[in-house]
């Protein structure tokens, strides 16, 4: 398992050559990686600055990646998000899965990534011509959480 | 109690404070907010009820009715947005 909280960028090339090096057990990875959009809200975004709370972050990703392994056999999980200043285009967050089977990867990368929308402490605030923003939380981030709650 | 209260991103530009020590007599979440509101202007406008904001205890998010334990560090943000 691997949690960075970084400013720098990550390649997802080497996360996913990196998981499974030296082992032949796994079968499956998906990734995911989320990108800065240069419009929100129907206004034009040209950066944005991602605030976090440290200890508390690094904390409730690991809390999360522990949820998805009770949910799911995997075999190896890699979380990686970004702070700072980042420009349209620039990747923010990474979560990749490796597991035997293709099903239980897709299934938990997607689950992190909704926990991770509604639970870790990330905010974003965007630089837009009107001025600087705060991001809203959106309703739709809480259903797709929720939805993993269901029976 | 002895408190360290931590605010971040919008609220923390708005109360124009990142954190802050208190001596602290109430024993729960709620109570901490509600003395907070006290102090009237933004305090009172962003944790008014209704008002979506969420409070941590020693990194955890809790409900508003969770006891505070002594030397606790308390967190107030808005609902996150990352990813």
């Amino acid at each position: 398992m691997k949690i960075l909280v970084q400013t720098e960028a990550f390649d997802l090339g080497a996360e996913v050559a990196a998981m499974s090096q030296g082992r032949t057990d796994i079968g499956a990875i998906a990734s995911f990686v989320g990108l800065a959009r240069d419009l929100n809200e129907g206004s034009g975004v040209s950066a944005m600055t991602l605030e976090h709370y440290p200890g508390m972050t690094e904390k409730a990703l690991a809390a999360l990646v522990d949820e998805a392994n009770a949910r799911w056999p995997l075999l190896d999980v890699t979380v990686i998000h970004r702070v700072g200043r980042l420009l349209p285009g620039d990747p923010i967050v990474l979560v990749a899965v490796a597991s035997p089977h293709r099903g239980e990867a897709f299934a938990a990368c997607e689950f992190i990534m909704d926990y991770l929308k509604t639970q870790a402490p990330f905010w974003k605030k965007e630089e837009t011509p009107e001025g600087e923003r705060w991001v809203e939380a959106r309703a739709s981030d809480d259903a797709a959480a929720a939805r993993w709650n269901a029976p | 109690m002895k408190l360290r209260v931590l605010y971040f991103a919008r609220l923390r530009e708005r109360f124009g404070v990142a954190e802050e020590s208190l001596d602290f007599a109430g024993a729960t979440a709620a109570e901490l907010v509600a003395s907070l509101q006290a102090r009237g202007g933004v305090w009172a406008e962003e944790l008014a009820a209704g008002r979506a904001f969420r409070v941590a205890i020693n990194q955890d998010i809790v409900a508003l009715d969770a006891p505070l334990p002594d030397h606790a560090e308390v967190a107030i943000f808005p609902p996150v947005t990352g990813g």
